[in-house]
């Protein structure tokens, strides 16, 4: 005898996993409201305990149809836990939500409709990560296909944003248009009319779940790289010396690249960046998809458009800026916005925007600079919506044309070249290689003590690489250095990738 | 003032016979007590009985009313104290906690009320926080029961037989003479259902006439020779007194066929999840039919050896479905086995897991593995396990618990790390209360915990040969034991350790309660008793109270200064800040009401400028903020997410502060939004916002002709 349970039995169960403030509590009153009115016997409970706190909830709920009246049926007795294989509804708040419900086995494929915002909350450990540390969505997508019996995904989030609702209402919504229980369109809506709470726009977004649930929805990929369009005269002849120059595949990626650094600097410095990225491409034997030149494309713009005070404060005071800012938060006819920067420039940010023989006597004498550093040992809350800070700003932006005197520019440079050296003397004999040196510049990022610990670190690999020339798996071994170094910010997991592939830490 | 209102809920406790009672297994407890007719209610806060401590504080006319006395005891030990009014007066009293922790604090107590024994009710509402959703150590109140012998009552996990329970237990501990403890798991205070109310009864005798007319009687004193006494009697006529109620009452119930070869020996709390392993394996229905007998343990101490003796007569095997470990039911099960000659074979632990949560698939297989051994026939093949998936395990992150949005312990968290770049990493003792997340990512800060207020004596043994321990504590935690134990301890010892207390105001890691030292008035307690008055007081010489948590940068330097001042004794900051979830729920419509209205409001929002953000999320790796999270980057040349603020920000001003403490960078910004701004704003912003206008198009004119 094999368990089998009857596909159409009296009872019902569903699971909601919600994290802390997404109302899996309201949703799951909202249930109960409409099977209690509605000819069943339901029951709910969850385990809030610290999983209030940002953590995941699973609220549980069962219903049985109440017996006929006369059939003389005690109360049913309802589990108070989900068990594995015997669910039939799982509602999932987020993404990860919907593939924890999968790992804990409430998902399966004889019987259970999965409900799941698309959307993403990320995790601690996702969003701490030096580097790039987010969870692979698809792999979940994927998952949720195979493995439900139904999969109604769509973003309920953006949904509940769109209707100016709560996703509560909208996974109630989708529960409605999913069909999985027996109750009409009206008994649904009367529950949120009973729970009286901002009724109208609960109904809105339950509207909205419940079309968005019955019209299949589909994913869609990430955009390609969109490469703009010109609109100088400048820029149409760096276009079309890139479209002559340069593969195909790097193309988008170096015009990209040739814009950002006209906005940084002018037309000469893009100049400049196609005339080094000739170099590599010359090397560049077209291996994985001309991926080395590629990679120069990327990370030598990113490089030549350092972010030194300059470039800062010019973002900092554009138009496009400040319409983002109201934009963003949602500023409504008749509200004022001022708005504070925390900026922090040291002593040596300063002297780096100061030509080198007026910068160098500075760093170098003991007295002055500890006198100066006191000035600005403290962070300065910089209000660029008032005259007096935007006129600050804008002084230090139209230094821009003075930039290549600057000693932070000189220093830039002679890293680049250092760097560009290194690649091209790779790629004479293992294009591979070099295109991992390229990609290393992913390292160097942030500001002051950040910015020094990515330099630092860029220094390691780049003695790595040179250890590493030679070997067959010299690429191979600096991707994955690469990616050790952006794992933590102690440097633990680039230590043991440095020693595993025997070289020193 | 708790996190929510429980209006709605105080007027359930109202209603009368007949009335259908509506909401969740704890709240029906404190219908269920005021049914009985208690005349006091006690106990300490703290999930899974929260709700029934904050529905009796908003209850304080209804129980004036009905002239009972209710009390947010100081700790559990206070609350268990409390039951002494029981000793000598008619009284029936009730008081509740978590467990198994409230219960360690309250054993004192609890161990010299059971010893004397009670002439009025006394009940302990035991909330036990085991299994899935638990945030304390796995152990059973059981043994606490055993040990002081207190009846443990563990109802079916339905509203109708928790409130009968209540009542009975009542009934029983007046038979008994004895204190009697309800036990509901945490799923079982949280389900919802209904029950058939009765009228409530004001007690026969309230607390005020038993202080009026005072009794004494020395033979119920914890004192030689009575304790020897209480022993005798204990055994001699309080147990059985309490078998005979249990059997003549019929507590405990029967499910099922009369006679069988096998059963199923279950305890009350657990028999909703046997009955669905059951239905699972073919051999009940969803009504509880099951076609094993089953005698379900709604009381679970003391055993009713005669009912035992019954039920085993005549089977071959007996399953004991008993959670946790170690398994006292069953080792008396086997006793009462030998006592009574009977050869049949008791099944628990053998086939069941020795710890850890008894859920429905961890029950559906061990009834299967039971029946496949003492019943064959009738034992249906286990179901496939779902195919594992490795990928998906490896992708599905954990969600640890963490501050919430906004909260003021953040910042001192922030700044401890920045004071660890500095000085070097520190031993942290830590304390019970939200502030236990910081050993949790980010901030990986905390070595131990050792229970309620008692951070500082946990940090004790540590005599600095240069670097001094560090210990928190919560304002909860301060008044519950830290006072005494932590800080008074510390004074006592000449001890070097640095305390920080965080004072937000409430005990907040419960659900927001009251305290001495909150700021709100209260028109039942005593609030605003300041925490360094008090450590003062205790002869602390080096106290510090900073009033903004926030100001990250003041938090580090008094840490660091506590860390290296050459003042001997004990070094006390009292960190303070309103806790923002309670702040948001007091604040967000008193604004909301105030915008509409017309007047001048201020909101701030932080943001962060994708453009000059790297993505390194050094910021994130500093706070942990659930509103700081990341997104895609929008630069197709960058590849790593970048810093992103989302809606929920509060605007505390953390990441600005932490950005500057910490020397991060300059993407942080606040805005600062005005609603109903004043003639004199919205000129001033027009001249500015005018001539910013005017330099902005000339700039963008430029960059336009510069640009691709």
């Amino acid at each position: 005898m094999e368990i089998t349970l009857p596909a159409d039995r009296d009872r019902i169960t569903i699971a909601i996993l919600a994290l802390g403030g997404q109302g899996g509590g309201v949703l799951a009153d909202w249930i109960l409201e409409v099977a209690n009115r509605n000819g069943y016997d339901a029951q709910g409970t969850s385990v809030p305990g610290v999983a209030q706190r940002t953590g995941s909830t699973v609220y549980y709920i069962e219903m049985a149809r109440r017996g006929v009246a006369g059939a003389n049926h005690p109360d049913p007795v309802l589990a108070l836990m989900p068990v594995p294989g015997d669910v039939d509804i799982v509602i999932a708040s987020e993404l990860m939500e919907a593939g924890r419900a999968i790992l804990r086995g409430f998902v399966t494929e004889d019987r259970t409709t999965l409900i799941g915002s698309t959307h993403r909350i990320y995790a601690i450990s996702e969003k701490s990560a030096p580097g790039d540390g987010l969870a692979s969505s698809r792999r979940i997508v994927d998952a949720a296909k195979r493995r439900a019996a139904r999969f109604i995904g769509f973003d309920m989030d953006e949904a509940a944003g769109k209707s100016g609702s709560v996703i509560s209402s909208i996974m109630f919504g989708a529960l409605a248009g999913s069909e999985a229980l027996p109750f009409t369109r009206e008994m649904f809506e009367e529950a949120i009319r009973h729970g009286g709470k901002a009724v109208e726009a609960n109904l809105k977004g339950f509207a909205t779940g419940m079309a968005q649930a019955q019209t299949a929805a589909t994913e869609a990929d990430a955009p390609a790289i969109a490469a703009p369009e010109p609109t100088t005269e400048a820029g149409r002849a760096i276009k079309a010396r890139i479209e002559a120059m340069l593969p195909p595949a790097a193309q988008p990626l170096a015009i990209v690249g040739a814009a950002r650094l006209m906005d940084y600097q002018d037309a000469a410095y893009a100049g400049l960046y196609l005339d080094r990225l000739a170099a590599i491409r010359a090397l560049d034997d077209g291996t994985d998809d001309w991926r080395l030149t590629a990679e120069a494309a990327r990370h030598l713009a990113l490089w030549m458009a350092y972010e030194d005070t300059i470039r800062v404060a010019d973002l900092k005071i554009r138009a496009t800026r400040s319409a983002r800012v109201a934009r963003e938060v949602r500023l409504a006819d008749g509200q004022l916005l001022s708005v504070t920067e925390f900026m922090h420039p040291r002593l040596q940010e300063i002297c780096e925007t100061l030509p080198g023989w007026v910068a160098a006597p500075i760093l170098r004498s003991g007295w002055l600079r500890r006198r100066l550093e006191t000035v600005f040992a403290r962070g300065r809350h910089v209000e660029t919506t008032r005259l007096r800070w935007f006129l600050m700003l804008r002084l230090v932006a139209a230094m821009r044309t003075r930039r290549r005197s600057t000693l932070r520019y000189a220093e830039e440079q002679e890293r680049i070249e250092h760097w560009l050296d290194l690649a091209r003397e790779a790629a004479a004999h293992d294009v591979r290689l070099a295109a991992e040196i390229l990609s290393c510049q992913r390292l160097i990022k942030g500001y002051a003590d950040t910015f020094e610990r990515g330099l630092a670190r860029f220094g390691t690999l780049m003695t790595a690489a040179r250890s590493l020339a030679g070997r067959a798996d010299a690429a191979q071994r600096l991707a994955a250095l690469r990616e050790a170094a952006l794992k933590d910010e102690q440097g633990t997991a680039l230590s043991a990738c440095l020693s595993e592939a025997g070289l020193a830490a | 003032m708790a996190e929510r209102s429980f209006k709605k809920e105080v007027e359930q406790l109202r209603l009368g016979a007949g009335e259908v009672f509506e909401g969740e297994g704890i709240l029906a407890v404190t219908k269920a007590l005021l049914q009985a007719g208690v005349a006091y209610v006690g106990g300490y806060q703290g999930s899974p009985i929260s709700h029934l401590m904050d529905v009796f504080a908003d209850a304080d006319p209804l129980l004036r009313e009905l002239g009972v006395h209710f009390e947010s005891n100081a700790s559990e030990a206070a609350a268990g104290a409390m039951l002494a009014a029981s000793v000598n007066y008619p009284l029936r009293g009730a008081v509740a906690w978590k467990s198994v922790v409230g219960t360690n604090v309250a054993s004192d107590a609890l161990s010299n009320i059971a010893s004397g024994g009670v002439s009025g009710g006394a009940l302990v509402i035991i909330g036990e926080d085991y299994g899935e959703g638990s945030s304390i150590m796995q152990e059973r109140t059981h043994a606490f029961a055993m040990k002081s012998q207190m009846w443990l009552l563990d109802p079916r996990p339905n509203l109708t037989s928790i409130v009968d329970m209540v009542e009975k237990g009542f009934e029983l501990s007046e038979a008994s003479a004895t204190p009697v403890m309800i036990e509901l798991r945490v799923r079982a205070c949280h389900v919802t259902g209904s029950f058939v109310a009765k009228d409530n009864r004001r007690p026969p005798m309230t607390v005020g006439q038993a202080a009026a007319n005072p009794r004494r009687d020395t033979d119920r004193i914890v004192l030689p020779p009575a304790n020897f006494l209480h022993e005798q009697e204990k055994i001699q006529k309080r147990w059985p007194a309490a078998i005979r109620f249990v059997q003549e009452q019929r507590l405990n119930e029967w499910f099922g066929p009369e006679a069988d070869e096998i059963g199923i020996i279950v305890q009350g709390g657990l028999y909703n999840t046997l009955n669905r392993a059951l239905e699972l394996a073919g051999l009940s229905d969803i009504h509880g039919a099951s076609r094993i007998p089953i005698y379900c343990l709604n009381v679970a101490y003391p055993l009713i050896p005669d009912e035992v003796n019954a039920f085993c007569a005549g089977k071959k095997a007996v399953l004991i479905v008993e959670e946790g470990q170690p398994e006292f039911i069953e080792h008396e099960l086997n006793t009462m086995m030998r006592r009574a000659d009977l050869q049949t074979r008791i099944v628990g632990k053998d086939m069941l897991p020795r710890a850890g949560e008894y859920t429905g698939a961890v029950l559906r297989d061990g009834v299967i593995a039971f029946l496949r051994q003492w019943a064959p026939e009738r034992a249906p093949v286990a179901p496939m396990p779902a195919v594992p998936e490795p990928e998906l395990a490896t992708t599905v992150p954990q969600r640890p618990a963490g501050f919430c949005t906004g909260c003021p312990e953040r910042p001192i968290f922030s700044a401890m790390k920045l004071v660890q770049r500095e000085l070097g990493e520190l031993h942290v003792s830590a304390d019970i209360g939200c502030h236990l997340f910081s050993i949790l990512p980010p901030f990986h800060i905390g070595n131990t915990t050792m229970g309620y207020g008692l951070g500082t004596a946990g940090a004790s043994a540590f005599k600095p040969e240069g670097k001094r321990a560090v210990a928190m504590m919560g304002d909860g935690g301060f008044w519950h034991n830290g006072l005494t134990s932590g800080i008074g301890n510390a004074v006592f010892n000449k001890d070097e350790t640095v305390t920080i207390i965080v004072d937000n105001g409430y005990s907040a890691a419960t659900g927001g309660q009251d305290i001495l030292s909150s700021k709100a008035e209260n028109a039942t307690r005593t609030t605003n008793n300041p925490i360094e008055k008090a450590v003062r007081g205790l002869g602390v010489t080096w106290a510090r109270t900073l009033t903004r948590t926030y100001d990250v940068a003041r938090m580090r330097d008094t840490l660091k200064e506590a860390l290296t001042s050459p003042e001997a004794g004990p070094k006390v900051i009292v960190a303070q800040s309103e806790c923002m979830l309670n702040k948001q729920r007091r604040v967000k419509p008193a604004l909301a009401k105030a915008a509409r209205e017309g007047k001048r409001v201020e909101r701030d929002k932080f943001g962060v400028d994708a453009d000059t953000c790297t993505g390194d999320h050094a910021c994130i790796r500093l706070s942990g903020c659930p509103s700081l999270s990341v997104k895609p980057n929008p630069d197709p040349l960058r590849q790593d997410p970048v810093t992103h603020i989302d809606d929920s920000c509060v605007g505390c001003g953390n990441c600005g502060e932490v950005a500057h403490a910490a020397v991060l960078c300059p993407s942080f910004y606040r805005a600062r939004i005005v609603t109903n701004p004043t003639r004199w704003e919205r000129l001033r912003q027009r001249l500015r916002a005018g001539m910013i206008a005017f330099l902005q198009q000339r700039q963008a004119r430029a960059l336009a002709a510069r640009s691709f």
